[in-house]
């Protein structure tokens, strides 16, 4: 109280603080521009052309794109990366309101159908002669990649994550079953055998437990069927689906007789349960490898056979050129660069991105590849095997949400003991509750 | 901070005539009257922006059927809120938070009164006590929980690595409800504890040094100081840090989020699963319409606690005068 200046000076200073606060608040939202419009105008063939890439992790595409502006000097290329979820969260809001997206973005499978819902927010990829593409692709994959009706080409496919079942031989040899991978695929051509496989290894009583949990081999049952959690209008067939019923009563079988490690992926105890040994196979993606490598297992601890029931995928991405970007031509043409088959070979060698082409599976680079990490396995045949065999079904929109909730009911057999048919009929309403 | 405006010495008096004296007069008036507001102005017009906006906006849109990603939107009334007020996964949620809310709180304010309470005397190095205190808080939350979920581990977490070397059978942390939220509340008292007693050591610090002088003449010991003098005496402080917690149980959401391995619907029976986690489940099913009417369930049960409160704390205040 005894220094009026002094209090007088911070009386000025206070507001004058929050203006300009204030005034940088705005002006950060004025002085940046809105990518995609940045170069506006029609662009003549010459003029200068940017390209925003929107990704959620490190494609290996940057010699690509050298590549590319080689053909198109004047195409100048961005890319942008943000994590998995947030960038397809990001990519909702941006389609929804319209304003922020790249030209080119990258969708993964458990989304695209939430953005085939919506393809009128994508640039028609047809209308820029991406369609003769067609012949080249596994039909399943390129069917992702249409509007609903079949009508627009929103993206075009990149990689595949074909499916094989991981396990462990040093596991196996102490149940006294096979260790070498073409005799373990012998053991389970179907998932019937697969469970029996099961209980002989149970009975010879190690410590450890078949599998890690139902929930990934449920999801790779029903997607092995040809019609899964959605019929073609939309709607979820959960309930009536023999295929869904048998895929869960297999799941329970596994549960009842004692094959489940009672783990459900990526908590702690499945990622540590890895190196340890807590488990001894496992539904296992092309990019799952990555993850059992990441926990140091060490060398050859885990192999790969094929998946029972004949082929299969999880994952893989699309990209696809939003409305929004002004550039629909370049960008088709950079989609078209980016998904040929010269550059998903390159990609396949660089980041092991399996390629959706199938006249790649037989180019030595694909087929004679071993990872010796995994005991030599062939994994190139083994995953394009996989991703050959399976049959395109048709994805609902809210599919992933879906095998959430059926999961979940798995979850409360094994971990609260919920009686199996309180669980399926509580599953059943709770996917049917999914808008 | 005086909110009265300083009174302004009298104007000297110049030969300048009746004109140029209104012309002051009427900016002085201007200044006295207006520029209070102006200063307050911006907070108001932030929060008018990014609180008071979004409040409203909120409760529109939860009259509607509104998905993100469609470009209609159909008016329905309370249609969100009838369901969502049927809806058992809510009412499991609330119990949910509720438990965890309490659960944690608890104990929390305990440990830190008993923590303040330590802190309150001639210690050596006191600031580097005083700073320990506040590091789990300052802790990035992820990591906490990413730590604490490793301890609570089924199969190889310490906890049950300790249980078992007894000769107990390990506990299923996650599985369980009330394990579940045991190990939740434990998390969320790593970070709050110490941040609570820093505001309650220094609300400790204003109690009169005389009062513990006579307590200790009448034999009084250093709990019974605690639970006669310095209790009573900061009980506004208390009641403050209570609020505070409520408010924040009511919020809970990195860490079961993070707990169950970032699963939306916080274990497969729901059985940690908090209203902020129950709302972010239907968010992300772009279902902005239902996501929107539990926001607005949510701001009502806190406007419910803070009303309890402050008829707590006004009753509080009598009893003190």
């Amino acid at each position: 109280m005894s220094h009026p200046p002094r209090r007088r000076a911070a009386r000025l200073l206070v507001p004058l603080i929050a203006a300009s606060l204030l005034a940088a608040a705005c002006g950060g939202g004025e002085s940046t521009p809105a990518p995609g419009a940045a170069s506006g105008g029609a662009a003549a063939p010459a003029e200068p052309v940017k390209l925003t890439v929107a990704l959620f992790s490190d494609f290996h595409y940057g010699p690509l794109y050298e590549e590319f502006k080689k053909t198109h000097p004047n195409v100048e290329i961005t890319e942008r990366r943000a994590q998995f979820n947030d960038h397809h969260n990001n990519l909702v809001t941006q389609v929804a309101t319209g304003a922020g997206a790249a030209d080119i973005v990258a969708v993964e499978g458990g989304f695209i159908a939430t953005f085939r819902e919506v393809a009128d927010k994508f640039h028609n990829l047809n209308d820029y002669g991406l369609g003769s593409r067609q012949s080249e692709y596994l039909d399943w994959k390129w069917q992702l990649g249409l509007s609903k009706d079949g009508s627009q080409l929103i993206g075009l496919g990149t990689d595949v994550g074909g499916l094989a079942m991981c396990y462990r031989p040093d596991l196996f040899k102490e149940a006294g079953l096979p260790t070498d991978r073409d005799e373990v695929s012998a053991l389970w051509p179907t998932w019937e055998q697969y469970v029996e496989t099961g209980k002989k290894f149970v009975a010879a009583g190690g410590k450890a437990a078949f599998t890690d949990g139902p929930g990934e081999h449920f999801r790779a049952m029903v997607e092995q069927a040809p019609v899964g959690f959605y019929d073609t209008s939309d709607k979820v067939v959960v309930g009536t689906n023999p295929d869904v019923r048998k895929a869960w009563d297999i799941s329970v079988s596994m549960i009842q007789n004692k094959l489940s490690g009672k783990l459900v992926a990526f908590t702690p105890e499945w990622t540590t349960g890895i190196a340890k040994g807590t488990f001894a196979t496992m539904v296992c993606p092309a990019w799952k490898t990555g993850v059992i490598k990441d926990q140091k297992p060490g060398e050859g601890t885990w192999d790969i056979a094929a998946v029972p029931g004949g082929g299969g995928n999880q994952g893989g991405t699309h990209l696809l050129a939003p409305k929004q970007g002004k550039h629909p031509k370049e960008a088709a043409e950079l989609i078209n660069f980016l998904t040929s088959k010269e550059s998903q070979l390159t990609l396949w060698k660089d980041a092991s991105a399996l390629p959706s082409l199938p006249a790649l599976y037989t180019d030595p680079a694909v087929a004679d590849f071993v990872n010796p990490y995994f005991g030599d396995a062939p994994i190139g045949k083994i995953f394009t095997d996989a991703a050959k065999a399976l049959k395109p079904q048709y994805t609902g929109p809210k599919a992933g949400d879906v095998n959430v909730a059926m999961g979940n009911g798995l979850g409360r057999i094994e971990l609260q003991g919920q009686d199996p048919e309180e669980a399926w009929k509580q599953a059943v309403a709770d996917s049917e509750k999914i808008k | 901070m005086a909110t009265r405006a300083p009174e302004r010495a009298a104007p000297p008096r110049r030969p300048g005539g009746k004109r140029r004296l209104t012309a002051r007069h009427w900016r002085h008036t201007v200044d006295v009257k207006a520029s209070p507001y102006a200063y307050v102005a911006p907070f108001f017009l932030l929060f008018c922006a990014f609180g008071l906006f979004p409040i409203g906006y909120t409760l529109w849109v939860s009259l509607h059927e509104w998905t993100l990603l469609d470009d209609e939107h159909t008016f329905v009334g309370l249609e969100n809120f009838r369901v969502l007020l049927a809806d058992s996964y809510f009412w499991n949620a609330t119990f949910n938070t509720l438990s965890i809310g309490l659960l944690s709180m608890l104990p929390q304010l305990l440990l830190a009164l008993w923590l303040a309470h330590l802190l309150n005397r001639p210690l050596r190095a006191q600031n580097f006590f005083r700073i320990t205190l506040l590091l789990p808080n300052v802790t990035s939350v992820v990591a906490v929980v990413v730590i604490f979920s490793q301890i609570f581990g089924r199969d190889f977490g310490l906890i049950n690595w300790v249980i078992t070397s007894f000769g107990f059978d390990g506990i299923a942390w996650r599985d369980g409800t009330l394990s579940s939220h045991v190990a939740i509340s434990t998390m969320i008292m790593w970070r709050w504890t110490g941040y609570n007693a820093l505001i309650l050591l220094a609300a400790m610090q204003a109690v009169p040094r005389e009062l513990y002088e006579a307590a200790t003449i009448d034999g009084a010991s250093s709990f019974t100081q605690l639970r006669k003098v310095t209790v009573p005496m900061i009980r506004p402080t208390i009641a403050f840090v209570v609020i505070t917690s409520t408010i924040g149980s009511m919020q809970i959401f990195a860490e079961p989020l993070l707990f169950g391995a970032y699963t939306l619907t916080g274990g497969q029976d729901r059985q940690y699963q908090t209203l902020s986690l129950f709302f972010y489940e239907n968010y992300m099913r772009l279902d902005f319409g239902f996501s929107s009417a539990i926001s607005w369930m949510i701001f009502v049960f806190i406007l419910i606690i803070a009303g309890i409160n402050y008829l707590l704390t006004n009753r509080m205040k009598g009893s003190i005068r």
